[in-house]
């Protein structure tokens, strides 16, 4: 059983550099989980550097929600806790040993576990973290009921990962992690897949979940959408989503009764040499894939995508939730009269450049920013590439001003900042916009707590 | 080029924080992005970006007046030597009406600029590149003959009033262009209306009465034909006689996805259909007005190209802009048949639904809510 989707808002960017289809073992040493990429989160340690640990053993925990633990991935030690500006912890890096040693959470029948069970092994294990809810995007919360489980198994990212390579014989791993999903929701599990690229067996023949296909440009892959066209969310309700690798991790989990944070990333980006697949772990270094594989020396390195990655460094880490690496040239040039020229390989969505003539031309893009900040002065703009039944400016503005009561009424709980990337590249203004975005959940997520 | 670019990144420590021309920052800025396109990278959110800013949208615009504005140059000298029943080759006429708004629009731009610049200083914040269109469309849309000091003054207060007041760029209320029109023709009305200033040093004995001053008058004897009027052989302001270079604009203001195509549309519907229902009335002969007449006289054409479609003065939701527009085009035309005192009810129309234009949103985005609750309330049930 499956419901088609047409998204028609919206745009692909076309960019250079996109993964050719081959795995290789990255054979990263170190690896390290960042605090950062779990939204309110204020981690708490349980070791210190110099501990020995397995896979599985806790490093952390959240303040807030104390049984919210976060384990390492691989066994190993404790290398270094990397602080930032007022002692805010980045990094907990963890040195591997190769041994591959994981603490064993005993072995379970999926068919007969029930919820309670399964969550508090999870928590236990610490794999708990790789559900996230909506709104808000933090870790799920434990104690709630969502209404529906989504999983996406596309992106429509620029030079998006291909998981049907990834998740490529998997499927009893992939199968497992829906089963028990879907005893953790009251309603059904979604599995949402691209209707023209998704052919993988391991999403056409799972089972016990709901297959929806989705058409159109970016941001058709994103959770957001799937979620507002499927089953929109209102006020005080809550879903939780995850990815097919998170769901792989899960299934492989409960099979097992040990934690395997196995993952496959993408490297790709118009400096990338030769752009490929990686093999390895949760957290993974870096330093592999990038040495001796970068053209130029003035990169940006992502870990994500172009539209939502966070900044990177050459021998940084992968961020939890990040399924491939991005390098894109730094833009940090003056252009001479660039705003007058007629502009044939400049990228714009407007019809105001005459690379427009072009429809399926790939570019090759900087981190320029192409222009000053300005005031909101173009409207109209945003909503040629924002699929939702919401006001994106006028949101954008109840959260510049605060206005809880509008920003509920405009429908902020729909929406997460990576749906507002696209008309954060598009707008001429160049506002931030997502991170004002970001700034309206945690508002929200405060005063609603 | 190299040395335009050490030039300025020698000159530059003067105006950041701490140099001893820091004041004049803004100017700077101004100065050295006008030359180059900054070198900021992204920093947050999105690593990539759209290559238009502001500077490439305004930039559109000004090429999108330039054939208006180049034929009523021409229009402004033809005219001219058309009332004095002389002769001219055409670089005469149009070296006339070059010379007549030149200075228009050099005083426009100085006195604009200057204050935005001031202002960007005071405020601490970029030069908006706002002014760059509207230092244009200000000379465009009032008589050549007009005294440059009152020109000075039309634009200070828009300028000041008509958007710095409000909070700069992006949050004016009313189009400034058609502030300092309206500032004209209320503090100075003999020189922006009447049959006496439409053309440029006319001979007394010629009558200069705009096609819209005629049909007020009800004097339909010697009316221009359609096609003269479409092409713009008559007497009025430099940009707005001419239909067929406003459309050539409007072309690529639509082409570039600048200008709004619901606005623009929706004004040229509501004018004709306004027309339409006049015809079916027909109680005077302005009524009786063929209905396409009223799109192509007058500055209905330009009001509807170039000063509807500001995209911070017009409605800001997508179904809104069919209200705003359709309004604009229909009052305009209502304006101009009712109102015995002003003959061309554009400029007013446009003022009008500026100021209506938020409350229409406020509806369009009431209704998005109220659909939202119920969504709500069905679940909740």
């Amino acid at each position: 059983m499956s419901t088609d989707y047409i998204i028609k808002k919206g745009h692909d960017i076309k960019l250079i550099g996109e993964a050719e289809k081959t795995i290789v073992d990255l054979n990263a040493k170190r690896f390290a989980l960042k605090p950062t990429d779990f939204i309110g989160c204020f981690p708490k340690m349980l070791v210190k550097e110099g501990d020995l640990v397995k896979a599985g053993t806790p490093l952390f925990y959240d303040k807030y929600r104390e049984n919210i633990k976060f384990t390492s991935p691989v066994s190993g030690e404790v290398k270094s806790l990397v602080r930032g500006a007022k002692r805010k912890l980045l990094e907990v890096i963890i040195e591997s040993d190769g041994k591959g040693e994981s603490v064993d959470f005993g072995n379970t029948d999926i068919g007969k576990i029930n919820k309670e069970e399964i969550i508090e092994k999870m928590l236990d294990s610490g794999i708990w973290p790789l559900i996230r809810q909506r709104p808000y995007s933090t870790i799920a919360d434990p104690t709630v009921l969502p209404k529906a489980i989504f999983v996406s198994a596309f992106s429509t990212v620029p030079l998006a990962p291909d998981f049907d390579l990834i998740v490529h014989g998997q499927g009893e791993a992939f199968q497992a992690g829906l089963d028990v999903l879907s005893k953790l929701t009251s309603g059904k599990v979604h599995l949402n897949i691209s209707a023209k690229n998704t052919v993988s067996k391991v999403f056409l023949n799972a089972k016990n979940v709901q297959i929806n296909k989705f058409s159109g440009p970016h941001p058709a892959g994103n959770v957001s959408v799937h979620v507002n066209r499927v089953d929109p969310l209102n006020k005080g309700e809550v879903i939780w989503y995850a990815g097919p690798q998170e769901v792989i991790s899960i299934g492989k989990f409960f099979l097992s009764g040990k934690i395997d944070s196995k993952r496959v990333f993408a490297f790709a980006g118009s400096e990338v040499n030769k752009p490929r697949y990686y093999k390895s772990y949760i957290g993974a270094c870096i330093t592999n894939m990038t040495s001796s594989n970068i053209n130029g020396d003035n990169s940006r390195f992502i870990s994500g995508n172009v539209l939502t990655g966070d900044i990177n460094y050459k021998d940084g880490f992968m961020g939890y939730y990040h399924n491939m690496t991005t390098v894109i040239p730094e833009g940090n040039y003056h252009e001479f009269f660039g705003w007058i020229l007629p502009g044939l390989n400049k990228f714009s969505v407007s019809g105001t450049f005459i690379s427009k003539l072009f429809k399926n031309k790939k570019y090759k893009l900087d981190t320029n920013l192409h222009g000053g900040e300005r005031a909101m002065v173009m409207t109209g703009k945003y909503e040629k590439v924002f699929p939702f039944d919401i006001y994106p400016m006028q949101l954008v503005k109840a959260i510049m001003v605060e206005d809880i009561d509008l920003m509920e009424q405009l429908g902020i709980y729909e929406i997460d900042e990576e749906d507002f990337a696209l008309c954060e590249v598009i707008d001429t203004s160049k506002t931030e916009l997502q991170k004002i975005v970001r700034q309206g959940l945690d508002l929200m997520r405060k005063e609603m707590s | 080029m190299k040395v335009l670019r050490n030039f300025l990144d020698k000159q530059k420590p003067h105006f950041e924080k701490g140099g001893k021309l820091e004041k004049l920052h803004a100017m700077f800025d101004s100065a050295e992005t006008l030359f180059f396109v900054p070198d900021k990278v992204t920093s947050s959110g999105a690593h990539i970006r759209d290559a238009i800013d502001m500077k490439r949208t305004m930039i559109t615009v000004f090429i999108a007046l330039i054939p208006a504005l180049l034929f009523g140059m021409w229009n402004i000298g033809y005219q001219h030597f058309l009332s004095h029943g002389e002769s001219a080759d055409f670089w005469t006429m149009f070296l006339y009406g070059f010379f007549k708004l030149l200075p228009i629009i050099i005083v426009t731009y100085g006195v604009g600029l200057g204050l935005e610049i001031l202002f960007a200083q005071i405020r601490n914040h970029e030069v908006n590149e706002g002014f760059f269109v509207s230092g244009l469309l200000i000379p465009m849309i009032v008589p050549a003959d007009i005294p440059l000091w009152q020109v000075a003054v039309a634009v200070a207060f828009a300028v000041v009033f008509g958007k710095e007041v409000f909070g700069g760029t992006g949050m004016n209320i009313v189009n400034p262009a058609l502030v300092a029109r309206a500032f004209l023709f209320f503090a100075y009305p003999s020189n922006i209306s009447g049959d006496k200033v439409w053309i440029s040093d006319k001979a007394d004995a010629f009558s200069g009465a705009t096609p819209l001053g005629d049909a007020l008058v009800g004097n339909f004897d010697n009316f221009p034909s359609a096609y003269d009027m479409f092409m713009g052989f008559i007497p009025g302001s430099a940009g707005e006689t001419s239909t067929l270079m406003i459309l050539i604009g409007a072309v690529l203001l639509l082409v570039t996805g600048i200008a709004n195509w619901r606005v623009m549309f929706t004004v040229f519907a509501g004018g004709y259909i306004m027309g339409l229902l006049f015809n079916l009335w027909g109680a005077n002969e302005y009524m009786l007005l063929p209905a396409h007449y009223h799109l192509i006289m007058g500055g209905f054409a330009f009001g509807a190209v170039f000063m509807a479609t500001d995209p911070v003065t017009a409605s800001q939701t997508n179904k809104g802009m069919y209200y705003y527009g359709f309004l604009i085009g229909l009052m305009a035309v209502l304006i101009r048949v009712f109102n015995p005192a002003y003959p061309e009810g554009m400029m007013l129309a446009i003022l009008l639904l500026n100021v209506f234009a938020p409350l229409i949103d406020h509806y369009v985005i009431e209704s998005n809510i109220k659909k939202r609750l119920k969504r709500l309330k069905v679940v909740s049930n």
